[in-house]
């Protein structure tokens, strides 16, 4: 399901005094909905510039006139951000490897063979996505510490076991796109099976894998729950830990609001860019994974 | 390589599970066993003294019937259940509305609309949760400046010390996180509307309410089914964001939910069979809400 801007049945006939009223009322509201959502995210970006002594005051300061960059300076400066940083890479990094490389042998198996127990893989990756975290976690924190794992690679492993399911599934879309046709010419053609499929098919899933690669990769760059509950050890804190962290180590004097917010902002702007950038093909390969055989 | 023939074959039949096992694998190890250990623990005895390593015994269904004769925990379950069902309607009544309006508006105004959706949309869940906890911040928080320019007396309140207020406060919150979802969703059906149709029900006299009313909601009626399911799912088992306002200063006893109430029973008291048969409840009670949708894709899938 994506946000493509066809013409709205409004718009195909235009004129018409009444609807030409409704559009401009209809554009007004659009307007205010707008300016309701995003000025949370706005309220953010402003106070993350603005000095701890200017958010003290009691009447609010709507414009970063006079701001500076000295809240991100001291977020940055302050050696905790930058390692968890590196945490929250290094789990996302492992989730996004080895989920693709699962999910897209699986994708494989199910969208180019017909085999025995077929149905019943597909609808158990269904099924398994609509398991919730928050039913399982304390198993998985049980079993994390049976394992000696009650750190990050325990961590990276749930991630992996989360996301895989979803992945297959985007992915069974994007290789059911591509006819199996292309596959059997280039076989006639002396090439094999494997062949065929590397040179062929693969180069065509390329938007495919980055689609589903980056869903993963904001999955694991998000996950608060399971790191909570796993990650005892604050050295190896991932970003959602580290900012969670951030708060309650000043919640004791008065929180320093502008440099919360300028961490906020730090882990909040690769997932914006990223996200905006995918979201189209991302539902889009949500709906052709849903429809496609 | 296999050379006979028939060797090649049994490789031929076995290439499918070879390549379903590492996803199967890793699967099985992270969330099969999980909730097998979760089934077997929630039958057992986890006292005092299995924290020091005595062996639990089993006790069957005896932990079920602690648990449900308690009444902190339909406390915690109708609390849960009145959230999930209220801001899922306010989700949906909100993400009808705005992807009207956004069907309706001028593609400058649609842009503008979707690009601030978006935002809201992709913002961390606890990046969001600090941006709302300054927002509500007792001291310095605008909410309080703007209803104190508004005339109230709100200098210094705490919006999480009542339960009410800590709820109305979780509800915006997750409305802001989910409408951008469901609205988009809902807006991608609605451009699925015919215009012929529309048109031809207007110059037969249709009034933009029957309009709505006899053709475009029973055309969108999958999509809004789906998206309303899906609300109420993740809507049940919130966790973040109650975890998140809970830190900063409520009493935990009032304002937990099914999520924080297995954390609290599990991480907190170490109870690990009571944190397992709320668990286990929890998986069932999702698994009955999702198995219409889940029923649906299985049909789509057998569909050519």
């Amino acid at each position: 399901m994506t946000a493509n801007n066809a013409p709205s049945p409004q718009a195909a006939g235009r004129g018409a005094g009444p609807r030409r009223n409704g559009k401009i009322a209809a554009s007004i509201g659009a307007v205010i909905v707008a300016v309701l959502w995003a000025f949370p995210v706005y309220w953010m970006l402003n106070s993350a510039f603005l000095p701890g002594v200017v958010l003290e005051k009691t009447t609010p300061t709507f414009l970063p006139f006079g701001g500076s960059l000295d809240n991100f300076r001291a977020v940055i400066a302050d050696g905790s951000f930058l390692r968890a940083l590196g945490m929250s890479l290094i789990v996302a990094g492992a989730t996004v490897v080895f989920c693709l490389l699962f999910a897209f042998l699986a994708a494989l198996a199910i969208s180019r063979f017909r085999f025995r127990g077929r149905r019943g893989f597909v609808l158990s990756v269904l099924f398994i996505q609509m398991l919730p975290a928050e039913g399982m976690f304390i198993a998985q924190y049980k079993l994390m510490g049976t394992l000696g794992l009650s750190s990050l690679v325990g961590v990276s492993i749930i991630y992996i076991a989360a996301v895989t399911p979803f992945t297959i599934w985007m992915l069974r879309g994007f290789v059911a796109g591509v006819p199996v046709e292309l596959e059997e010419a280039a076989m006639v053609d002396g090439l094999s099976r494997t062949q065929a499929f590397l040179r062929i098919t693969f180069p065509l899933l390329a938007p495919g894998l980055i689609a589903s690669g980056v869903y993963a990769f904001l999955q694991a760059w998000n996950e608060f729950t399971v790191a909570l509950v796993i990650l005892q050890n604050s050295a190896e804190h991932t970003l959602p830990l580290w900012l969670r962290g951030f708060i309650q180590q000043s919640a004791s004097r008065a929180i320093d609001w502008g440099q919360v917010m300028a961490a906020s902002t730090l882990v909040a702007i690769p997932v914006i860019i990223f996200f905006v950038l995918v979201q189209g093909r991302m539902t889009s390969g949500l709906v052709s994974g849903a429809v496609k055989g | 390589m296999p050379t006979s023939p028939r060797a090649r074959r049994r490789t031929k039949r076995l290439t499918p599970y070879l390549l379903l096992l590492p996803a199967t694998a890793i699967v099985l190890l992270a969330m099969g066993y999980p909730i097998v250990w979760q089934f077997k623990t929630a039958m057992q005895k986890f006292g005092l003294a299995q924290q020091f390593g005595k062996p639990p015994e089993f006790v069957w269904f005896d932990n079920y019937v602690q648990l449900f004769t308690n009444p902190t925990t339909w406390a915690v379950v109708a609390r849960s259940v009145a959230f999930c069902l209220v801001t899922a309607a306010v989700t949906m009544a909100i993400g009808i509305a705005v992807a009207l309006v956004m069907n309706a508006a001028s593609r400058g105004a649609r842009i503008t609309l979707q690009v601030a959706l978006l935002l809201a949309w992709a913002t961390p869940v606890v990046a969001a949760m600090t941006i709302w906890n300054w927002f509500f911040d007792w001291r310095r928080g605008l909410a309080n400046w703007i209803f104190e320019k508004l005339g109230f007396d709100f200098y210094g309140h705490n919006w999480l010390e009542n339960p009410w207020s800590f709820f109305a406060v979780a509800m915006i919150i997750v409305v802001w996180m989910s409408v951008p979802f469901a609205a988009f969703s809902i807006y991608a059906g609605l451009t699925q509307v015919p215009g012929e149709v529309l048109e031809a029900a207007e110059m037969d006299g249709a009034s933009r309410f029957q309009r709505l009313r006899l053709i475009i909601v029973p055309m969108i009626k999958p999509v809004l089914g789906i998206v309303m399911l899906l609300q109420v799912i993740w809507d049940l088992r919130v966790f973040t964001q109650i975890k998140m306002l809970q830190d900063r200063g409520s009493l935990a006893s009032q304002t937990d939910v099914l999520g924080t109430y297995i954390y609290q029973l599990g991480v907190g008291s170490s109870d690990f069979a009571m944190a397992s048969a709320m668990s286990i409840f929890v998986l069932l009670l999702t698994i009955a809400l999702s198995w219409a949708y889940v029923r649906n894709l299985i049909k789509e899938d057998e569909a050519p």
